[in-house]
């Protein structure tokens, strides 16, 4: 499926999206106003764990310009418990989250108390006036600390929420006698997703009807779940999610502000709003990451594997929202990779903290688990004396494997990883970088070469029904698309995806361009909005294109054929002396007779000559769920300079070639990975959010949160290598999340590559000037740290070891 | 206090309270809401106008501070200097052409603040570009192409071609 001047699919159109959002005609959440709509403000709490004693209203109640002041008691008995989807296993504890604390918080931006005002001003004001008392409790932040017998608890229940296992194979055989296992812990920090819109919502109710616009990934999702929490018929509710600036799962929530904007608006029978301060958002939003990762892997001489056993924390946080416990689980069917292998065993526990909620943030799962497996294949290739590349493809399903069923269970339909990485090896120009590294390791150079790889793929595209409800998660994973056939030819498609700047608009266009043979332009994508897209399960997963894009295609094949039956009405000949040329029906063997789509259209718009029992329309619609997930994959290959005497880690090339089966828009693929790309790096460099050992979020601002900006990262080459999908019509593979899982490992490994000289085994992310400072200078093979820093250092030995050194 | 400014050449003349943030004039007085929030400690750039053509993050001005002033937002640049068959500005072209945008939250101010850095340097290198925009936070893009759209849009225009 190759651009050709006919075509619009593999063409790289600008997006359509872009006439409204580079002239500031955008429609966001904060930008809609209403008649009488007030301003909702929330008093969060500034405590990890404590009791709430008492809260007084009086004052912020009589201060001008405000309508209304509650707090949890206020509204217990109407605002129900925010909903965990995924209960992933029988005996899961899953505690009651009210959405306003009622006598207890939990973590540090819990909300306790909200004001309604008439502005934004007038609202901030009112929450100084609000008095609550607390009475401290301990705080729990440290995982294998909850776990403790004596921990203090966070819910009376207790700590631990759950602990799920996979297991294939026979995984004491695979470590008996094993000639080589190795085993590590890493750390995947918390991480704040970060969009740039902070979160906002409007509520307007008419009688009993209640039109909630949100700045969602998923207004589909969240009609039901509101219906649910709120005991309002589903059928009184309409949501919309306007323009939504990103969302990298941050969105993809059931929030206690939608929640409480919704019972307030019901409260005072007016419109209200919420907009998030950024400050807010960094204690609200739900964050990601955040597990500790112990693999261990049994291997033959030769590097062969023989098993994989991992062992996972994964902090929930205070509560379990929408997909909180399944998060890890997506990265249970990842952590074996590429790679094949006799025996796998995945265990996680999932733990109660006094901190954010975690859910899913791009990737969700799968960067953590191919961090894991990518970081300890390097760790092994090193301890067998091979390079990184070497050990991958020993163990790598080899292209004519394909379609291979991996042992945790799924079945990769295509992919060439010897061609992704003999491509990327060539761009990168890894043989002469090797050399390079090699003289400035033998010179003991200050500045230091490391090369990093990731032979990533991962799982998207969710998700097939039956593997879902086989994972105990609450929902199905189909999508649904529907055309309408406008009386002139016009075509109107409904998507049940709702993008948040995705470019579904521009690339919806070119497929139906191509699937109907209508011009590009002629083409208006809808979504977001219950009302006009009545059913979908939204965008998360890199799943818009593999299954909404295969429901549109079916669509519009429902489509041709109405259009095929009137279309020989017209032409007076039997719908099957037809076929579809060139975007049209035409007569077989006589191709100068024919009517376009559009013509077609206008005669079912008429109708006066329609054959009988043929009703007067061309709409259709489809609702597809997919056989079997996505899987991408690709070789990213990243150098770093690092300068040994401060610590500080250069990005000097990276190169990412990706195989994500057909491309619909070349220039919309390129920009999904260059922003992947980047989430990944910021995780390998920059990113934490840290709390103190009261439970305080101290990286609550964007000033102590670094996420990059185009001064801390460089360009990147980009090529792909294409072995269509088999799973879907369209021959696609996700690619929302490519990036962003293969190039953490592809970093930091490149990092510990440019350190193992010093005897350095892992840096813990982010990788700061500090922590690799501090690697170096802790480092078996090294010196011990100079002091006033003027003082050349010893030169480090030259080989490289197996031993510790682990900053 | 009384304010007088100019806001994509209309002129307001209007009535605020002092700690009044400039962007929240903006947004929900003068109703220009093409200018977006994205933080509180004014590091992400979002809310970037030209300030008497120069830029400045709107949310750490206040109203008041802007009093006599002229205020270019995304929705006036084009009409500063609106060119070619779209009416656009070079950069609201280079940045469509270039898919220097996703979502788009940032691209308003990431356009503001590109027009001041081309005023003061037309002809960048990608370094001196990167450097430029480090004030202006994007998520999406991973900056490759924003860069590339600004590059672009220098190399499209000549000398004063790219004033607000």
């Amino acid at each position: 499926m190759t651009a050709t001047a006919d075509h619009e699919v593999g063409r790289a159109r600008a997006r359509k999206e872009d006439a409204r959002l580079v002239t500031g005609q955008t429609n966001w959440t904060d930008n809609i106003t209403l008649p009488g709509l007030a301003q909702v403000a929330f008093l969060r709490s500034p405590h990890a764990h404590a009791r709430i004693t008492s809260v007084n209203l009086d004052a912020a109640r009589t201060a001008p310009g405000v309508f209304a002041v509650f707090a949890g008691p206020d509204v217990a008995a109407e605002q129900g418990s925010l909903p965990c989807a995924w209960p992933v296993t029988e005996d899961i504890v899953i505690p009651n989250h009210p959405p306003m604390a009622v006598d207890t918080v939990r973590y540090a931006g819990e909300i306790v108390a909200a004001v309604v005002a008439r502005d934004r001003y007038a609202a901030a004001d009112a929450l100084e006036l609000i008095d609550v008392e607390y009475e401290a409790l301990p705080p729990v932040l440290d995982m294998p600390a909850a776990l403790e017998p004596g921990s203090p608890k966070v819910h009376a229940e207790g700590n631990k929420s759950y602990t799920w296992t996979l297991a294939n194979g026979d995984l004491d055989a695979a470590f008996a006698g094993a000639p080589v296992v190795i085993e590590r812990t890493y750390r995947q920090q918390r991480l704040i997703p970060e969009a740039m819109e902070p979160r906002a919502v409007v509520v307007a109710p008419v009688a009993d009807e209640f039109t909630m616009w949100s700045s969602t990934q998923i207004p589909h999702v969240l009609k039901v779940m509101l219906a649910l929490v709120t005991g309002i018929p589903e059928h009184k509710l309409r949501v919309i999610a306007p323009d939504v600036g990103g969302g990298f799962g941050s969105k993809l929530q059931v929030t206690a502000e939608e929640v409480l904007a919704l019972i307030l608006a019901r409260r005072l029978g007016r419109p209200v709003k919420w907009t998030e301060s950024r400050t807010e958002g960094n204690a609200a939003v739900h964050h990601g990451r955040d597990q500790i990762q112990k693999i261990r892997i049994a291997a033959e001489a030769d590097g062969t594997l023989r098993g994989l056993d991992v062992d996972l924390l994964a902090d929930m946080g205070a509560y379990l929202m929408i997909v909180t416990p399944g998060v890890p689980l997506l990265g249970a069917f990842m952590f074996n990779a590429i790679y094949k292998m006799d025996a796998y065993r995945f265990n996680c526990t999932g733990v109660f903290t006094t901190k954010t909620p975690t859910d899913a943030y791009r990737g969700a799962g799968r960067p953590e688990a191919t961090y894991a497996i990518e970081h300890i294949m390097d760790d092994l290739a090193v301890h067998l004396g091979q390079d990184p590349l070497e050990v991958r493809e020993r163990n790598w399903i080899k292209h004519e494997e394909f379609p291979y069923t991996t042992i945790s269970g799924l079945t990769y339909d295509t992919g060439n990883y010897e061609a992704a990485t003999a491509l990327a090896k060539d761009l990168f120009q890894y043989a002469e970088l090797r050399k390079e590294q090699s003289a400035r390791n033998a010179a003991s150079a200050a500045v230091r070469l490391g090369l990093g790889v990731s032979t990533y793929t991962e799982m998207c595209g969710l998700a097939p029904s039956r593997v879902l409800g086989s994972l105990r998660y609450a929902a199905g994973g189909w999508e649904h698309a529907a055309i309408r056939m406008l009386p002139t030819g016009m075509v109107e498609v409904i998507t049940g995806s709702s993008a948040h700047g995705q470019g579904h608009e521009t690339a919806w266009s070119q497929i139906v361009a191509d699937e109907l043979g209508v011009p590009f332009e002629d083409v208006r994508v809808l979504h977001g909005d219950t009302a006009i897209s009545h059913k979908g399960m939204d965008t998360y997963g890199s799943r818009s294109l593999v299954v909404g894009g295969t429901a549109l295609v079916s669509a519009c094949g429902k489509v041709r054929e109405k259009a095929r039956v009137i279309a020989a009405a017209m032409m007076e000949v039997a719908p099957t002396d037809l076929e579809w040329a060139d975007g049209r029906w035409a007569v077989r063997g006589d191709p100068d007779q024919g009517k376009t789509i559009g013509e077609i259209a206008f005669a079912a718009f008429a109708a006066h000559d329609l054959p009988d029992g043929v009703e007067p329309s061309l709409d259709s619609d489809a609702t597809i769920d997919p056989d079997n997930f996505s899987y991408p994959h690709g070789t990213h290959l990243c150098a770093v300079e690092v300068d040994t005497e401060t610590g500080w880690v250069k990005i000097r090339s990276y190169v990412a070639v990706d195989d994500i089966g057909n491309v619909i828009n070349p220039l919309i693929v390129d920009g999904q990975l260059h922003g992947g790309i980047v989430q990944g790096i910021a995780q390998a460099l920059f990113e934490e959010a840290a709390y103190d050992d009261s439970g305080n979020l101290v990286t609550a601002s964007l000033a102590d949160y670094l996420i990059p900006s185009a001064a801390d990262v460089p360009s990147f080459t980009l090529a792909r290598t294409q072995t269509p999908s088999t799973l879907n019509p369209l021959g696609v593979k996700g690619v929302g999340e490519a990036g962003t899982i293969a190039s953490t490992p592809a970093v930091v490994n490149a990092i510990v590559d440019a350190l193992r000289p010093f005897g350095v085994t892992d840096v813990a992310m982010p990788c700061t000037p500090e922590r690799v400072w501090r690697a170096i200078n802790s480092a078996v093979n090294n010196a011990p740290p100079a002091l006033g820093g003027t003082t050349p250092r010893q030169p480090p030995a030259q080989n490289q070891t197996d031993g510790g050194g682990a900053a | 206090m009384k304010i007088t400014l100019t806001i994509d050449g209309v002129r307001y003349d209007d009535d605020v309270e002092p700690r009044l943030l400039l962007v929240h004039y903006l947004r929900e007085h003068a109703g220009r809401t093409g200018t977006p929030i994205g933080c509180d400690t004014s590091n992400c750039g979002a809310c970037t106008v030209l300030l008497n053509g120069k830029s400045v993050k709107s949310c750490s001005v206040l109203a008041v501070q802007a009093d006599g002033a002229s205020v270019t937002t995304i929705q006036g640049l084009a009409a500063s200097n609106g060119s070619g068959e779209d009416g656009w500005h070079p950069l609201q072209r280079a940045f469509h052409e270039e898919h220097g945008l996703q979502c788009g939250y940032c691209t308003p101010g990431m356009i503001l603040a590109a027009v001041d850095l081309l005023n003061e340097n037309p002809n960048p290198t990608e370094e001196q570009v990167r450097d430029g925009l480090e004030g202006n936070l994007c998520r999406c893009t991973g900056y490759q192409n924003i860069v590339r759209a600004v590059l672009k849009a220098a190399g499209s225009t000549t000398g004063a071609g790219v004033q607000a």
